[in-house]
């Protein structure tokens, strides 16, 4: 009796440890398959994209998932200028409005992050209440006085008037992406630094710059980010000469008017979009940090 | 390193938590804040400047303008007159779609003039806003959840969905247009016929889609951040308690994210309503697809007092649900503070 007992028991207890296997087995199978359903939602349009870049015309519908008739022409097609096109131009151009929209805002900001981080002042959490609000603006509310104020002036179709809006956004990005980085330092050191005979304008070029010189870094690339990306005022105040490339890939026009060459906007596309990719890819971490860094602290 | 992703208290912006990096308080304390106050005021001026001229000094003279009339022929008279002020004309079109009539006066806007879309637009925009916020919470959510356990790749998820991140909104739309082409991989795909930007519901799903593609990543990662702030022992104690994995959900992470959720909402909210890039690029405004911020733009050139007024219109809208949230948000931190009794306040 008592033997039969125990081995119940033990038959009982093996058949709970091997539900409890199964089900941490199926559990990890299902991570899998979710992990696998995420990937294939997130990468398959970019792949289609780059996929298609490097096809022949002739097969711009081709549905065989991967690369036929490959072929270089299409990026020799965006660069064509015959159609009217300025891709080469409008890369030049984003790379100049990014630049300085992000080294602008980047000199600006990096003096009120630290402020906003560091110092105890009246009004503080206005300023930040300003800030963020500032950074959730609509576009559309700033382009009708500029679009005015800009033809009185002569400034359509200028960098200055390309650049000048882009502030508004790309700062308060930075500000506050800086800032959430900023509290985070080892601010003790400054203390030290202090304690050592420096001035707190000593003490924040000379100690703090340095160790702060990642968080730029990851501010800078999200700041030029945004600017790169930007649309609705590039759409309404530049012209061809200064359109930047968001502008050129949304009116990309082909040999046929009423053809739209996809294949060669696949391949400005991803012209437009690898070097980005790259740069997030290689610092993922960083840029993760400093995505959320606004949103959770 | 200390940027990284890792637990740190959750404070929402909204919540105005005064809990940063307060000094000793006691004697000098009021020298101390004085004298930071100065040096502060330094600091932060070229930022107060610079938003200065390029945020306030456009919102004022938008307002100023939206109370002007639009300079243009006269439709009773074919002269051309100055504009002049308006009182409030520009804002009671809008609103009740009227448009100035020959010989003077106003009449209900006739279908297909920009004036008489405001509530279309209106509607189109609000329908966007929540089925997308809504979608991409559900979907960033799940894919938060996934990217927060441990498993081979992990590094490889976290890196993929950052890609649709990473492209340019217009490279999305025209990517989008090419696969929602008639003869584009989508249609092949599901054995579809359908031409998606050639009527109204499927232009408006083909808008839905490529949003939703566009934007869950960075929901998703918003929402990931909240969860790593989620200490593992607080789940290790509720499993030992024997809660269902259910109840851990409902119990735990929700109550525990739902701070960076709303803040994430929030953000996506105020982003979507302000929707312009994809269906301009997608659709071009057409088949009902037209939102606030499309109708703006393809309203100044018809007259710019009246786009200010538009525009002024569509920030209102924007402000006045950025405020709901905050209050809501703001009452749900009380709240929780309150029911933990671990409030400050």
């Amino acid at each position: 009796m008592t033997s039969v007992t125990s081995t119940e028991l033990r038959a009982q207890q093996d058949s709970g440890r091997k539900a409890s296997q199964t089900r941490e087995k199926w559990a990890s199978v299902r991570t899998y398959i979710s992990a696998a359903v995420i990937l294939i939602w997130c990468l398959a349009p970019a792949y289609w994209m780059v996929v298609t870049a490097f096809r022949e015309v002739g097969f711009t519908y081709d549905t065989s998932p991967w690369p036929t008739h490959v072929t270089m022409d299409n990026f020799i097609t965006a660069f064509d200028t015959s159609f009217g096109n300025r891709f080469g131009q409008a890369l030049l151009n984003s790379v100049i409005i990014g630049v300085t929209v992000t080294v602008v805002s980047l000199v600006i900001g990096v003096f009120a992050a630290y402020a906003l981080a560091r110092l105890n002042f009246r009004f503080k959490y206005l300023v930040l209440g300003f800030i963020l609000g500032a950074s959730m603006f609509p576009g559309v509310a700033l382009i009708t006085p500029l679009f005015q104020l800009f033809t009185n002036i002569g400034w359509m179709g200028t960098y200055q008037a390309l650049i000048i809006p882009n502030i508004s956004f790309v700062l308060p990005l930075t500000v506050y992406t800086l800032t959430s980085f900023f509290r985070e330092m080892p601010w003790e050191l400054e203390e030290s630094a202090r304690v050592d005979g420096c001035t707190q304008g000593q003490a924040f070029r000379k100690v703090i710059m340095p160790l702060a010189a990642p968080a730029i870094f990851t501010t800078a690339i999200l700041a030029f980010i945004s600017s790169w990306n930007e649309f609705l005022i590039a759409s309404q105040l530049s012209n061809d000469a200064t359109q930047p490339v968001t502008v050129a890939i949304a009116s990309f026009s082909g040999a046929q008017p009423n053809q739209i060459p996809y294949t060669a906007i696949m391949a400005a596309g991803t012209i437009v979009t690898i070097p980005l990719v790259i740069l997030v890819l290689v610092f993922q971490r960083k840029i993760v940090a400093g995505l959320t860094a606004g949103a959770v602290k | 390193m200390a940027t990284e992703l890792g637990p740190a208290p959750v404070k929402s912006p909204a919540s105005g938590t005064p809990e940063v990096h307060h000094g000793p308080k006691g004697v000098g304390e009021d020298n101390r804040i004085l004298s930071q106050g100065k040096w502060a005021s330094w600091l932060l001026a070229p930022t107060i400047v610079a938003l200065g001229i390029v945020i306030v000094y456009p919102i004022v003279s938008a307002i100023i303008m939206s109370f002007q009339k639009d300079a243009g022929l006269d439709p009773a008279t074919g002269l051309f007159t100055a504009g002049g002020p308006a009182g409030i004309q520009n804002y009671v079109n809008w609103l009740g779609q009227q448009c100035a009539a020959p010989g003077g006066g106003t009449v209900a806007c006739p279908p297909g003039t920009l004036g008489g879309q405001f509530w279309t637009a209106t509607g189109t925009t609000f329908f966007f806003t929540v089925i997308t916020v809504v979608l991409e919470t559900v979907l960033g959510f799940w894919m938060a959840m996934i990217m927060a356990r441990t498993f081979k790749g992990r590094g490889l998820v976290r890196a993929a969905v950052l890609v649709p991140w990473a492209i340019p909104t217009a490279v999305t739309a025209q990517l989008w247009l090419f696969m929602f082409d008639f003869n584009g991989i989508i249609n092949k795909l599901f054995n579809a016929s359908i031409l998606w930007t050639g009527s109204e519901w499927p232009a408006k799903w083909a808008v839905i889609i490529a949003d939703t593609w566009k934007t869950t990543p960075f929901m998703a990662l918003l929402i990931l951040a909240g969860l790593q702030m989620i200490p593992a022992e607080v789940y290790e104690a509720s499993k030992v308690d024997g809660a269902s994995a259910w109840q851990r959900f409902r119990l735990i992470t929700l109550p525990l994210v739902k701070p960076a959720l709303m803040v994430a909402i929030l953000f996506r909210t105020l982003d979507a309503l302000r929707m312009f890039d994809l269906p301009y690029i997608l659709t071009g405004g057409a088949n009902n697809t037209t939102t606030l911020s499309i109708l703006v733009i393809n309203q100044i050139r018809q007259g710019f007092n009246s786009a200010a007024a538009l525009s002024t219109i569509t920030f209102l809208i924007i402000f006045l649900v950025a405020f709901i949230f905050v209050r809501f948000l703001g009452a749900n931190v009380v709240e929780q503070s309150g029911a933990t009794g671990k409030g400050k306040k």
